[in-house]
């Protein structure tokens, strides 16, 4: 077997060491009637060419990477991911390392943290942020639980339906054991009326939760919905996409008590739906009632600066059942991933990047809705995603996108009655920095746009019928 | 060599005007951003994030990496942690473009190769752990923990049961107990007995129809085997409770015990621990959970499902249970890490896995025997994957601390153990050697730790020595937090 070291003889002489005459003797704990009297019934042991050869042929079976070109969008972003952030998180040192606990043997990854805490700050505008959570629909959640011990106020909660669904959806199983309401604010037109609000933000409401741009793609107005929240005394809680802060206003400017996002966008590949980043990010004034770790700046015995793991009275591993979050094991390795991404972009690229979305997306909403019956859902402004609407099937127009190398996606009808608004003839488009004109134009041609006549319409509904 | 003129903080390394990615011209015609855009929602200034190249980036983070241990460099006994091994094969085959870059929102028709391994892995965990019915979905082992609670609330609610108690040992995982806050449930934490086992009498005293779950990690925190743990899962079946296994120290028990066979209903695997997905200095991990079959209803959606396609061929489709609680988490799951797991289990095959345990159970009773003279085990003769040993005699005798001796051994180019937990034992070492550490090294280990307790205590208060820093303040970090860069602080 690959991964172990000692040899039968060895194997002998540690018994000798132990005082025990076989390694089944060890296992003598085990009660007789719990022990499993047959092996295993698992597939046959792999060696390594075997193994890359199963595993390359299951890997073929998935429509991705090669010639693909991406414009699926929901939440997992095909952005461009500089060589050097993979190569930065391959070291081992890194990755087999365990959480900093003891920081004199952890210096590297507690000083990549703080980084990361320092960058997603800077990126955002926020005060503080930690260390990591699972990725956007927890981080929506722990803020939500956070907002209760923040206010106090532990029966309401209330959520725009333009955030995502998942989020929501994840949101409304973390409360589900509880006595706390979950509010959902109805949209129009894509985005949530901030009048409509009066009557459901109210003082027992604990936050306020909105997504900016939202779901659909459109863009909220986060300022009047943070000072909505705010005049209640409910705190504001806004999920981002970290890519739109190269052109967009940071939570920070518009005054958001919270601010988390999925950070996939940040030099994280989309395998299937993670692992991903929860950035979590809040006021100073909220530090001691934050989830997840915290990496602070210290000094060592000699006064030298070190980092370390801090306030960890409200972990798990210390509170116990009064902790702030039952999370232990968080995303490390992929915030090294945003950490290295955001330094190796910069403020610079990180705006390049951003732009090139949001004008190829709309160059791309601008062609593709040249194509008869197909049009934007929503008369709102848009950053780098937006809801189409095609007429007829719409499953039949990714089809043929996809059969022509395509991805596009995912359709309103996966998330059921989870849409707020009726749409179930309607799908997400992303573009991202990715995308050239070309792969538009010819993405275009193969739905039947106007720059392919000869195989428009007609072949397109033929497709449906089919 | 380390160069410790790059890990300066990123910040102080930068300069203006240094760039480590452009972006390509736009090839769409040119449109004010302000006419795509309303003005009032474009930021005014560009983030302050540091300008560098990427070499600076690349020298910074290589040498900030050898500031760390890892089990790539050194032996990392961290009890509790299952620092094994991280094959290099699955960091590979991980990265293939069909898995890497397949967007979870792709239909199922075109996922199909993924489909197919996680719905294999599902099948695997379900024979590993005795219990049918498994959801991939949790992030981690807390969250594994929370959604199991969850699916015990939805099934007690289903009932008509009003059961609002969840019970532990005193040694268990800190997220035991949070998690089952966390999820709504009043926590009940039991004694432990002078064994360090469960302790029957507690448990009946403190059980009736208001107990939900019992949660237990078996092996315990101690490293020994419940010997009574048939016996508790039927007192809780008796009450009308749930089982709730803590998978943490599965690595001891793989082809040997499995949970559903000692009465468990419901558990969570750690992927990270016991199947070798990396730590990645804290995570990601993965938690997938297994349950009973009267469970399998409420598990949290998807799950894997397999049916016969138009042709006959198997066709793999995500499925919502019919009562499931809900999402934990956006899209599927921690697939890179559970593409992992699936890679060690294909690789291991059914003798292999269970050689894990074997040589798990023989390492760590070897390490044991090798400590007792100078670091006893006061609980059990005997030890599972792991052992607790106590520095309590060093202390009272010398003033040796377990933290002394921990600091001390990163000296010795050894990953400290586990210390102070669990609460249970005084002055507590808890000792994970895993499988895939050879004798020699064990050996090695122990004679640091003989050389160890023989040296001046004094000196052993400033260990450790030899690394870059010393014991940090931590009652300076937390009375004034300072958690990002600022001019200030450097």
């Amino acid at each position: 077997m690959s991964y172990l070291f000692n040899t039968p003889d060895q194997r002998r002489e540690m018994l000798r060491t132990i005082g025990a005459e076989s390694i089944d003797e060890l296992f003598q704990q085990v009660p007789a009637d719990c022990r499993l009297a047959r092996p295993l019934d698992l597939p046959p042991a792999l060696t390594e060419m075997e193994l890359e050869r199963t595993v390359r042929s299951l890997a073929g079976k998935n429509v991705a990477g090669g010639d693909r070109v991406c414009l699926m969008g929901g939440g997992v972003y095909d952005h461009f991911i500089p060589a050097a952030v993979d190569e930065v998180v391959s070291r081992g040192e890194f990755y087999t390392a365990y959480t900093p606990y003891q920081a004199e043997a952890s210096q590297g990854s507690l000083q990549a943290f703080f980084e990361y805490q320092s960058l997603v700050c800077r990126l955002t505008g926020m005060d503080v942020s930690n260390a990591s959570l699972y990725e956007a629909g927890t981080a929506v959640s722990e803020a939500a639980f956070m907002a209760m011990r923040v206010t106090g106020r532990h029966e309401k909660v209330v959520v725009l339906g333009s955030v995502h669904p998942e989020y929501r959806q994840v949101l409304e199983t973390y409360l589900s054991n509880l006595k706390c309401e979950l509010v959902v604010v109805g949209t129009h037109n894509g985005t949530v009326d901030p009048a409509d609000l009066k009557k459901l933000v109210d003082d027992r409401t604990a936050c306020l939760i909105f997504q900016h741009p939202n779901f659909f793609g459109c863009l909220e107005e986060p300022e009047e919905l943070c000072r909505q929240a705010r005049s209640v005394g409910a705190l504001s809680v806004v999920a981002f996409d970290p890519i739109s802060l190269g052109i967009l206003r940071r939570p920070g400017d518009y005054g958001a008590d919270v601010a988390v996002a999925e950070g996939q966008s940040l030099g994280i590949p989309m395998q299937y739906g993670g692992p991903f980043l929860g950035i979590f990010t809040c006021r100073n004034e909220f530090v001691r009632k934050m989830p997840g770790r915290l990496v602070g700046r210290t000094t060592d015995r000699q006064g030298r600066p070190c980092y370390v793991l801090t306030l960890q009275a409200r972990e798990q591993h210390i509170r116990r059942e009064k902790a702030t979050s039952n999370i232990c094991t968080n995303q490390g390795l992929l915030a090294l991933r945003a950490t290295a991404y955001l330094s190796l972009v910069g403020p610079q690229g990180l705006k390049e990047a951003s732009e090139l979305c949001c004008r190829k997306a709309h160059y791309a909403a601008e062609r593709l809705t040249r194509i008869p019956g197909v049009q934007l859902a929503f008369d709102r402004p848009f950053f780098k995603e937006f809801t189409l609407r095609c007429d007829g099937g719409v499953e039949a127009f990714c089809a043929r996108a996809r059969d022509a190398g395509f991805d596009l996606g995912p359709t309103m009808r996966r998330f059921g009655e989870a849409v707020d608004e009726p749409l179930s003839d309607a799908l997400l488009v992303a573009v991202t920095e990715k995308r050239t004109r070309r792969e538009i134009d010819e993405l275009v041609a193969a739905l039947g746009g106007l720059e392919a006549t000869a195989v428009g319409i007609p072949a397109l509904r033929e497709t449906q019928l089919g | 060599m380390r160069n410790l003129l790059a890990t300066q903080p990123l910040v102080e390394l930068a300069h203006p005007g240094r760039r480590g990615c452009t972006f390509p011209e736009s090839d769409v015609p040119p449109r004010p951003l302000d006419s795509l855009i309303p003005k009032s929602q474009l930021a005014a200034t560009a983030c302050e994030l540091p300008e560098l190249a990427e070499p600076d980036v690349i020298r910074h983070f290589v040498n900030l990496s050898t500031l760390n241990m890892s089990v790539d460099t050194h032996f990392y006994p961290l009890g509790s942690c299952t620092m094994k091994y991280n094959p290099k094969r699955h960091e590979r085959l991980s990265r293939l473009p069909g898995l890497v870059d397949l967007h979870p929102y792709q239909i199922d028709e075109a996922a199909q190769g993924m489909l197919a391994i996680l719905y294999e892995l599902q099948q695997m965990l379900a024979e590993i752990s005795g219990l049918p019915a498994v959801s991939l979905h949790p992030a981690a082992g807390a969250q594994g923990e929370l959604t199991a609670l969850l699916v015990a609330a939805a099934y007690f609610h289903d009932k008509g049961e009003r059961r609002t108690k969840v019970l532990f040992p005193a040694s268990a995982h800190g997220t035991n107990p949070a998690s089952a806050a966390l999820a709504g449930f009043e926590c009940v934490q039991l004694d432990v007995s002078a064994e360090g086992l469960v302790d029957l009498e507690e448990l009946k005293a403190n059980l009736d129809e208001s107990t939900a779950v019992f949660m237990i990690t078996n092996p315990n925190t101690l490293g020994l085997f419940e010997p009574e743990i048939a016996r508790i899962s039927r007192l809780l079946h008796q009450a009308g409770g749930l089982v709730y296994v803590d998978g943490a120290n599965m690595n001891a028990i793989l082809g040997i015990t499995r949970p559903g066979d000692f009465g468990g209903d419901m558990m969570h695997f750690n992927v990270h621990k016991t199947f070798t997905g990396p730590h990645g200095a804290g995570g990601p991990g993965a938690g997938p959970i297994a349950v009973r079959d009267f469970l399998a209803d409420y598990l949290p959606a998807p799950v894997v499902i397999r049916e016969a396609g138009p042709s006959g061929k198997a066709l793999y489709r995500l499925s919502v249970p019919g009562k499931s609680i809900g999402r934990m988490r956006s899209f599927f799951g921690n697939v890179g890490i559970l593409l992992r797991g699936y890679l060690y289990l294909r690789t291991l095959g059914a003798q292999g896995v269970k050689a894990v345990s074997e040589n798990a159970v023989l390492n760590a009773n070897y390490l044991m025997a090798r400590l007792a003279d100078v670091l006893p085990t006061p609980h059990g003769k005997r030890c599972m994957h792991e052992f607790v040993a106590s520095a309590r005699n060093l202390y009272k005798e010398r003033g040796i601390s377990a933290m002394d001796l921990a600091k001390r051994l990163l000296d010795y180019g050894f990953h400290a153990p586990t210390v102070y937990f669990p609460l249970v034992v005084a002055e507590a070492m808890m000792m994970e050697p895993t499988e895939t550490e050879s004798k020699e090294t064990l050996d090695a280990f122990s004679d640091a730790i003989h050389k160890i307790v023989a040296e001046d205590p004094k000196f052993l208060h400033d260990a450790p020595h030899s690394t870059l820093v010393s014991r940090p303040d931590d009652v300076q970090a937390a009375r004034k937090p300072i958690l990002k860069w600022e001019p200030s602080a450097s």
